[in-house]
């Protein structure tokens, strides 16, 4: 059963389209996600989703209701973790829990158990008397979760789950969600500019300037890269590009003076290449391949050197100018 | 329709529970109007003896400077909306499945609340400045306090709708709150001064609820606003409160309703 449904999803602000036309489903019990840097339109698609923005064109369905036409019964069957937080500062715990649970009419003596159930879950509960003004980043993240699932939803919306937190409160995020989709059969839905963590989807949609650009499980994208990836440093990197596509055929790309290219089978590769590469090789690596490697192909560029690129908004812009409406 | 019973409850009790637990706030609102009513008290009182006969100027001052701290802190819980979204919590609100009405009249509804405990609290300086307070002024100023909060924080809503920080917040204190307060005939008697002043005065909606505070703690005699030559009663007072703020809060439903 599907449990989203979006069919060519548009939406423009301005001269800026920032979805174009994207399509997808999601499965029951299904943890899927958004992968893209930032700005390629991932919070846009997640708000459409759960009815805080109109789409400019198509439409979506959660839990079987149109998010246009029946908006408060999708918020009533959704539950949400925004990349920032949404909680009341001055508010404790407790307070913030209680008032989401009277929002969404959970019944008293359900809410009663349920939180104290969910604050065990996120280890809180001994904290639960404190203002949120106190909590650290990861802490205010882990109520939210426990906020988020109160009311029994049947889809969270995870937008940057772990953004801005270190690796281990990271770590333990993800346990509690792996956790809650075994015990709740709960579908995921979750944007994130970090590979690392859409390692832990079952399916990946990656997003670039407002598309989706491929949506495949993460096994099917890694094969799809064709291989392993092989990384070369050598002394003359423009020869070799040169003999790489060339003589052996390949589609190599460079970056940082690093050239990389996929090959099947790398390890039985590797010894004749560079004993027989004319070029002089300085380094050279061999790895399976990452997510980053799929993005890397399907866009042509890193995730990070986009991120890092201060033209892409602009560029971004004028596209959309150029378009014109 | 339930619905929109639940989100005011809901709403207004959060407004409730922030407001006890912010006692900076809860004394800050109470120092301005007593400063004010000191210094001008011992001030001007001398200088300007009764204002009508038996009202002496602390006394005529007095029913204006209890509606102060609930003039400027139901303005402020109405534009607090602003603060919600600069900290997020507001998005909490919208995703809810509670009606978004419900959630403005909430606002309103916790202001009103709030008003009453500061109204209260007002009142016990009342004794020192000899102005008679029995059951019948209680039971007529509840009401009145109920209906100009519910004005106030209507207006700051409009205000705080499509305010997207918090920066023209020094601009609203100047611009509204500051000339709202003056010209609501708290420090003088409308009819009394020069004639544009009376103007702006009788279009501040303030000035009416004020008028019928005023007339609820001293009497019809100091009623004190004339429309059309017709003197403004506490009834007619409190229904232009009433409208002025219906209409307020339905502009402010109206700009939030919209999604982009």
């Amino acid at each position: 059963m599907n449990v989203i449904e979006a069919s060519n999803l548009v939406k423009r602000f301005g001269n800026l389209e920032a979805v174009r036309g994207v399509s997808f489903t999601v499965r029951e019990g299904e943890i899927f996600g958004f992968l893209g840097p930032n700005g390629a339109g991932k919070t846009t698609a997640i708000n459409i989703l759960c009815t805080l923005l109109y789409p400019t064109a198509g439409e979506a369905k959660v839990n079987g209701y149109d998010v246009v036409k029946e908006c408060s019964k999708v918020r009533q069957s959704i539950g949400l973790i925004f990349q920032e937080s949404t909680l009341d500062d001055y508010l404790t715990a407790e307070q913030n829990l209680r008032f989401h649970g009277y929002a969404y009419a959970v019944p008293r003596d359900v809410l009663e158990s349920r939180l104290k159930e969910l604050l065990e879950m996120v280890e809180l509960w001994d904290r639960r008397k404190a203002k949120i003004r106190t909590y650290s980043g990861g802490m205010k993240r882990r109520l939210e979760i426990a906020r988020g699932l109160l009311h029994r939803p049947r889809v969270l919306f995870l937008d940057e789950p772990t953004l801005g937190l270190d690796p281990q409160t990271r770590r333990r995020i993800w346990d509690y969600i792996r956790d809650l989709r075994k015990r709740e059969n709960l579908t995921i839905f979750m944007t994130t500019h970090y590979m690392d963590e859409a390692e832990n989807c079952d399916r990946v949609a990656i997003i670039d300037y407002g598309r989706i650009v491929v949506m495949d499980t993460l096994e099917a994208l890694k094969d799809g890269v064709g291989g392993d990836v092989i990384s070369v440093r050598t002394e003359d990197n423009d020869e070799a590009m040169r003999l790489l596509v060339g003589q052996y055929k390949l589609t190599p790309s460079m970056r940082n003076g690093v050239i990389s290219f996929t090959v099947p089978r790398g390890e039985e590769f590797l010894p004749g290449f560079v004993s027989g590469f004319p070029v002089p090789i300085s380094s050279v690596g061999l790895a399976r391949p990452t997510l980053e490697d799929v993005f890397l192909q399907v866009t042509g560029r890193s995730i990070r050197e986009q991120e890092a690129d201060p033209m892409h908004d602009m560029k971004q812009m004028v596209r959309g100018r150029g378009r014109g409406r | 329709m339930v619905n929109f019973f639940r989100s005011v409850r809901v709403i207004a009790h959060r407004e409730f529970l922030r407001f006890i637990q912010d006692k900076p706030r809860l004394f800050s609102s109470f120092s301005m109007p007593l400063i004010f009513l000191v210094i001008f008290g011992a001030g001007f009182s001398r200088l300007i003896g009764q204002i009508i006969p038996d009202v002496d100027y602390i006394q005529f001052m007095y029913p204006g400077i209890l509606c102060m701290p609930i003039l400027m802190t139901s303005v402020m819980s109405g534009v607090s909306v602003v603060w919600d979204r600069e900290f997020g919590f507001l998005k909490e609100v919208l995703v809810s499945p509670l009606n978004r009405s419900g959630v403005l009249a909430g606002k309103a509804a916790g202001a009103g609340i709030i008003a009453l405990i500061q109204g209260s609290i007002m009142l016990a300086v009342a004794p020192f400045l000899n102005v008679a307070v029995g059951p019948r002024t209680v039971l007529t100023l509840i009401p009145l306090i109920l209906i100009l909060s519910f004005a106030l924080s209507a207006l700051g809503l409009l205000i705080g709708a499509r305010m997207r920080s918090q920066q023209g917040f020094q601009l609203l204190m100047q611009l509204v709150i500051f000339p709202m307060l003056f010209l609501s005939g708290i420090f003088f008697p409308v009819a009394q001064v020069a004639r544009w002043l009376e103007v702006l005065s009788k279009l501040n909606p303030v000035t009416y609820g004020i008028d019928a505070i005023r007339q609820a703690f001293l009497g019809a005699e100091v009623a004190g606003v004339t429309v059309f030559g017709h003197t403004m009663g506490i009834l007619e007072s409190a229904l232009v409160v009433a409208m002025v703020g219906a209409v307020f809060l339905t502009g402010a439903i109206w700009v939030f309703n919209r999604r982009d």
